[in-house]
């Protein structure tokens, strides 16, 4: 076997090829293997709105980039340093992003005259000189894989479908990593279905072998990857969908209450459900209801019957429930609304990430009618971030809004299971036994009221939308009262901020320049942050959890910097939030592409304004 | 069973309808079936959506939720999922419930869940002073359509058989002897029950309903219908219905007249969902009673039938699931 000595810290692999190739799943196999051999990871799942696109075209080009390796892996990477392309379609879109030299492995059997003609090229891009500037494997992976499950008697076009797992098996073989989770996956997945089961193992060992027997071995293996220097607990890895759905189940344990979870199905929020469906055992039971609207409303009218309605979509979904979280204001319930955003306006992009809908969260209804907001910044955060927004909902008695994206949803990382028993009871309003408390009697503090559904005949009570007596419930049109209502309403918001921790810098020195950003965007600003901290520049992080109310420190935090830089997926939102609520005079850097941001721009954005640093003060992470 | 009379369902509010609403009527037919039927006001709901119908909930001695405009069924079906033991109502009219809400209400009777639901239908919209509404028949003159509106008019019934429902009845607001009876059956239905009442708009629809609910001509513009009995009417109980097979359609006829006799009678079935759509759009006489009641098993039954209503499994063991990398010593 050839071997190879040296080393690195990391490697960026996209895979990519038409959107029925399964390369999605070829890339979800690629993140176990790597996860379970001990390297850290993110992941960039990036694939079209079409189910199954027509084949060949630029446009249902369906792409998976993952990073992985040594420490503090927070992103998929800029550039890629394999790209493995299965048609001239995939080769092209992607060649924009690589380096001179990258490794481009292809599938030389798809470059057809018919199929070069479908990616809109008037020549084969492996011949015509395109390539010159990379370093091009090109291999008969259709034939290969064909030729591999041939004694399994599949038809021609089922047979050349197993190309997925026979390239998976040359790349495992490229970068060292074990087939064993791809092959257990397998024999679990097909169980049932020998033919295929056996088929595919045979291509991803086939393509292994061919790795290992090639006569150019030299070019198709890999420095070996640093392994990240994990803490002595368990890992697996996480998508923020699989994160977010475990996080709702771990907040309702810890609140000692059932979940209503009313949803429709939406792009690319529908992943959270069907994560859901999977744990009813769990505390949680799932409605699909005929519309967005209905499906807020039932999981409103759970709440009012004392289980927790949860309900969830993406931007044109949130759009519908938005007079229904007005309700659910007024009649000061809790609720849980998870808004996975993606690009706008309108259907605009929904498998592309955008981060345009803070607005829409913090602004976005009629009269006033404030709620907390909250935004996952990662895969794994969002297990956290769910028990968050469901705390502040039953302690304040309030509908919380919660902001991931389809970055976070899809994306997967390397995740140190948490100590569960390690998190603090999540405390209700619902009647204690000997409680003397009114249905709408306040608690000084939260301002929520008593959470108290029928079947108790101490708290027979009405609710609505119109304005209703401070104290009694009871319709209500008096001028002085609607006043108490909306200071009330404003107050229990505002009262959030009494709860929450204070906003810490994530990593890096103040005095230079704050870079202030929320959701997503974490991983690439940590990473660009870091190396313009190696690089000796004068700047920190600031990554926001709690988007309203903002930490009552945060105003203070930021006096400390010279200059604020607000990079985000939109046109400028927390931007605003942040000049409405702390008038800030600050810098934006804003993307709206429907790719997360890369370091790099993030790099250059800081430069332009960060002083290097007097002394160099070491690596300040936490 | 509770012991309560009607009165123990009236809240201290002021019940705040147009002196002469059939809204009145209605609710004091609800309060005694209540009553009547033994609810307990703790474990009634009463949602509601937009209108003047939606205001009901106020007036009620029960749990109440007054919604936003057309919902109320979205709501009530969150209600029932979460506890189904409760006892849940809806009010709606026929703005709020066959105009914004008619996507929920379609999809409500054809899950058939365990809800009552009252359709005040008064073919205007009052609370927004006026204007015509889904079951305005064509020619209604309103503020939004001066020349006569020029839509044709939704039949509730027809909607509600036609979405699959399993239970339709309908009765005239001012029919205080056959109401709590009916809403009651309402209530022992398992399953959707949909319950069309003719209510009289005093100020924006003043009795459109006249020549059905009037009291002198009551007895041969209405025939009350039940399982099993001839489908016979009138004041001197001569009138009934038959079945032409030519044209398909429900024939008034007079018993003893041209050789007919109580034989041709049809016998009323209300499992039947065929002869319900008939009765239910016929028209001179109007069909009151319960024109549909049929055996389907009840959403909420079948949703928990299918998953655990209690936690099972601990989230502990829930994050240790797939592919673990154990770095523990």
């Amino acid at each position: 076997m050839f071997e190879t000595t040296a080393s690195k810290n990391s490697h960026v692999i996209r895979f990519a090829g038409d959107s029925g190739d399964g390369i999605q799943l070829q890339g979800q196999q690629f993140t176990v293997a790597s996860a379970m051999s001990g390297h850290d990871l993110a992941t960039l799942p990036d694939f079209p709105a079409e189910i199954r696109a027509p084949t060949g075209t630029r446009y249902g080009v369906s792409a998976f980039q993952i990073q992985f390796g040594g420490d503090h892996i927070t992103t998929p990477g800029d550039t890629p340093d394999v790209l493995i392309a299965f048609n001239p379609a995939a080769l092209v879109v992607n060649l924009a992003n690589l380096s001179p030299q990258t490794l481009v492995i292809v599938d030389a059997n798809a470059f057809t005259d018919q199929r070069i003609k479908r990616a809109d090229l008037t020549s084969n891009p492996l011949t015509d000189g395109t390539m010159d500037a990379y370093q091009v494997v090109d291999i008969n992976i259709t034939d290969l894989t064909v030729e591999a499950v041939k004694p399994h008697g599949l038809g021609t076009k089922d047979a050349g479908r197993c190309k997925n797992f026979w390239a998976l098996g040359l790349i495992l073989w490229m970068f060292d990593q074990s087939r064993s989770q791809t092959q257990n996956w397998i024999q679990d997945k097909f169980a049932n279905n020998e033919k295929i089961r056996e088929a595919n193992l045979a291509a991803l060992n086939a393509g292994n072998a061919y790795a290992e027997n090639t006569e150019f071995p030299q070019v198709l293996k890999q420095p070996t990857t640093l392994q990240a220097s994990l803490a002595a607990v368990e890992y697996r890895t996480i998508t923020g969908a699989e994160s977010l759905a475990l996080g709702l189940v771990a907040a309702g344990e810890l609140a000692d209450t059932q979940l209503m979870f009313c949803s429709y199905p939406i792009t690319p929020a529908s992943s959270l459900l069907h994560h859901l469906v999977g744990l009813e055992d769990a505390g949680v039971a799932t409605y699909q209801a005929e519309d967005e609207i209905a499906a807020i409303c039932a999981a409103i009218g759970s709440s009012y019957a004392g289980k927790l309605g949860v309900t969830s979509s993406s931007g044109p979904g949130v759009a519908l429930k938005t007079e229904a979280l007005g309700l659910a204001v007024a009649t000061e319930l809790p609720l849980v609304l998870v808004n996975s955003q993606r690009a706008g306006p309108s259907t605009g992009m929904p498998t592309k990430t955008e981060q345009s809908d803070l607005y829409q969260a913090v602004y976005g209804r009629n009269g006033d009618t404030p709620l907390p907001v909250v935004a996952a910044r990662s895969p794994a955060d969002c297990f956290d971030t769910a028990i968050e927004a469901v705390r502040i909902a039953v302690r304040h008695m309030t509908p919380v809004i919660l902001l991931t994206d389809g970055y976070i949803a899809n994306a997967s990382e390397l995740w140190p299971i948490p100590d569960i028993s390690g998190y603090p009871e999540i405390l209700t309003t619902k009647p204690k036994a000997d409680a003397e408390q009114g249905v709408f009697e306040r608690d000084p503090a939260t301002f929520a009221r008593l959470w108290a559904a029928p079947g108790n005949p101490r708290f027979i009570h009405r609710v609505g939308g119109i304005e209703k007596d401070a104290s009694t419930g009871n319709i209500s049109y008096d001028a002085d009262n609607h006043q108490a209502m909306t200071d009330i309403r404003t107050s229990k918001v505002a009262s959030v901020a009494q709860f929450i921790p204070d906003q810490t810098i994530e990593q890096g020195v103040s005095g230079g320049v704050a870079v202030v950003a929320w959701g997503s965007t974490f991983g690439s600003i940590s990473r660009a942050v870091k190396e313009c901290l190696d690089e000796g520049l004068q700047v920190g992080h600031v990554h926001i959890r709690h988007i309203l109310p903002f930490p009552e420190n945060l105003g203070q935090l930021l006096a400390g910097f010279d200059h604020i830089l607000v990079p985000e997926l939109n046109t400028g939102q927390l931007a605003t939030l942040l000049r409405d609520k702390l008038n800030l005079n600050l810098t934006q850097y804003n993307k709206v592409t429907g790719q997360p941001l890369i370091v790099s721009e993030v790099k250059t954005a800081i430069a332009k304004l960060a002083p290097k640093r007097a002394q160099a003060v070491g690596d300040s992470r936490e | 069973m509770s012991n309560l009379s009607f009165k123990d369902f009236a809240t201290d509010q002021e019940v705040r309808w147009c002196p002469g609403c059939g809204d009145y009527s209605i609710l004091k037919g609800v309060q005694r079936a209540l009553a009547d039927g033994g609810s307990e006001p703790e474990n009634t709901v009463f949602v509601s959506g937009i209108g003047c119908s939606s205001r009901m909930p106020y007036y009620l001695n029960t749990y109440g939720f007054h919604t936003i405009h057309g919902r109320a069924p979205g709501f009530a079906t969150g209600v029932k999922l979460a506890n189904p033991e409760l006892e849940v109502w809806v009010v709606t009219g026929d703005g709020d419930g066959l105009s914004i809400g008619g996507n929920h209400l379609l999809h409500t009777l054809r899950r058939n869940i365990n809800l009552n639901i009252l359709l005040f239908n008064n073919e205007i919209y009052g609370l927004t002073k006026g204007q015509y509404s889904p079951t305005s028949r064509p020619g209604t003159h309103s503020p939004t359509s001066p020349q006569g509106s020029v839509e044709a008019a939704l039949q509730p019934g027809q909607f509600a058989i036609g979405a699959g429902a399993t239970f339709f009845a309908r009765c005239v607001d001012i029919d205080q002897k056959t109401m709590p009876g009916l809403f009651n059956e309402a209530k022992t239905h398992n399953g959707t029950s949909f319950v069309e009442i003719l209510q009289n708009c005093i100020v924006y629809n003043k009795d459109v309903f006249d020549d059905i609910a009037a009291k002198k001509t009551a007895a041969e513009a209405q025939i009350h219908v039940r399982h099993g009995e001839p489908l016979i009417y009138g004041k001197d109980r001569t009138r009934g219905l038959r079945l032409n097979p030519q044209t398909i359609a429900l024939e008034p006829v007079v018993i003893g007249q041209d050789g007919i006799s109580l034989d041709d009678i049809l016998v009323h079935d209300e499992t039947n969902p065929t002869l319900a759509l008939l009765l239910a759009n016929l028209q001179g006489p109007t069909a009151m009673g319960v024109l549909l009641r049929r055996e389907q098993p009840a959403f909420e039954t079948s949703y928990w039938g299918i998953r655990p209503s209690q936690r099972r499994q601990k989230v502990e063991q829930l994050l240790r699931t797939g592919n673990l990398l154990d770095r523990r010593n």
